[in-house]
């Protein structure tokens, strides 16, 4: 597709999106029944059994990237979204199947209309005056 | 960012994660707001404004900025290994309102900025963050070049009550926006000790 970019001019260029369209890789899906609404911040953490994820080949290449980048370091769907370069709802229904698969598991962030622990707020408070 | 493997049995600590939305008119300095105290450049999306954009979106008052974020960028702050606050720019035009109620769900709180130049274009926000109960402060972006207004005047003119903070503040200054991110907290908490009722959209 590339490659030769110097010389010849490309038929389509940036104003024509992606070249594969973002829920191909959803295979059309834009809802998976195992997530409700994941939060922007809510925390994908790899599960430790998980360790092999290029082995199940019911994974495409974007399952095994989030598999592998939640593994050391949690992250937020926000971030996995940004580190990936894919929409948000189609980073929401890889994650509902890496969770039905058991793959992985998502901690919810406070939920919404609940303010978190004073204790908690205090900390943010402490924890930004020291920044 | 892709670390080693962390030890078979040893989980990876799972933190808590709050989120701060950062709201306003376009060209405001939320982008900036939020690098001044990220710790990692914050991740967006921006497009270029075409020619096509300008009728949409006026630029006057603001003609050195020359792109806009249409979707949502975003900061973080680990303020420890198991506490991290995100902070989100709100996308700053009108059509993209529908963004904002998967933002505001959950939030801790709100900043509203705004450039004394062009006041009226927080009334949208300010509204917004009212209308459900989301406990915000007004952070007043001191550009070079605009008339600086007391505190009261500018609470004058948005019509804000008396409990929602207004502080004077540079959306490029780290220990400025610091400043108002930890007023947005002691604001949510003096909220929410007054009125720990669910919020309903």
């Amino acid at each position: 597709m590339s490659g030769d970019g110097q010389g010849k001019r490309h038929w389509f260029d940036d104003d024509a999106g992606p070249v594969v369209r973002p829920y191909a890789m959803t295979r059309g899906r834009t809802t998976s029944p195992a997530q409700h609404r994941l939060d922007l911040i809510a925390v994908v953490v790899t599960e430790p059994h998980a360790d092999d994820p290029e082995a199940d080949h019911s994974l495409s290449p974007e399952h095994v990237d989030i598999v592998e980048l939640c593994r050391g370091t949690p992250q937020s769907v926000a971030e996995l979204a940004a580190e990936l370069d894919l929409p948000i709802g189609v980073v929401r229904v890889l994650i509902g199947d890496l969770v039905t698969e058991e793959m992985v598991h998502v901690t919810r962030p406070v939920p919404p209309a609940e303010l978190p622990d004073e204790s908690i707020l205090r900390d943010v408070i402490s924890g930004l005056r020291a920044l | 960012m892709i670390f080693g493997r962390s030890e078979r049995g040893k989980p990876p600590v799972e933190p808590v994660t709050l989120k701060i939305l950062v709201a306003g008119g376009f060209g405001v300095g939320k982008t900036t707001l939020v690098g001044a105290v990220s710790e990692i450049k914050p991740l967006r999306t921006e497009e270029v404004l075409t020619e096509a954009g300008r009728p949409v979106d006026d630029t006057s008052g603001v003609e050195g900025k020359h792109t806009t974020t249409v979707a949502m960028d975003f900061g973080r702050i680990t303020l420890r290994e198991d506490l991290v606050l995100y902070l989100f720019g709100t996308p700053g035009q009108d059509r993209f309102w529908f963004l904002w109620d998967e933002l505001a769900s959950g939030s801790l709180g709100a900043v509203v900025l705004a450039d004394t130049r062009r006041l009226e274009d927080c009334f949208a926000a300010v509204d917004y963050f009212e209308r459900r109960s989301i406990p915000f402060v007004m952070g007043v972006n001191c550009f070079e070049g605009s008339a600086r207004y007391p505190v009261d005047e500018v609470r004058q003119a948005l019509d804000l009550d008396d409990d929602v903070p207004v502080v004077l503040c540079d959306a490029r200054d780290r220990e400025s926006a610091k400043e108002v991110l930890i007023e947005v907290v002691q604001h949510a908490m003096a909220y929410g000790a007054d009125r720990r009722e669910p919020v309903t959209t």
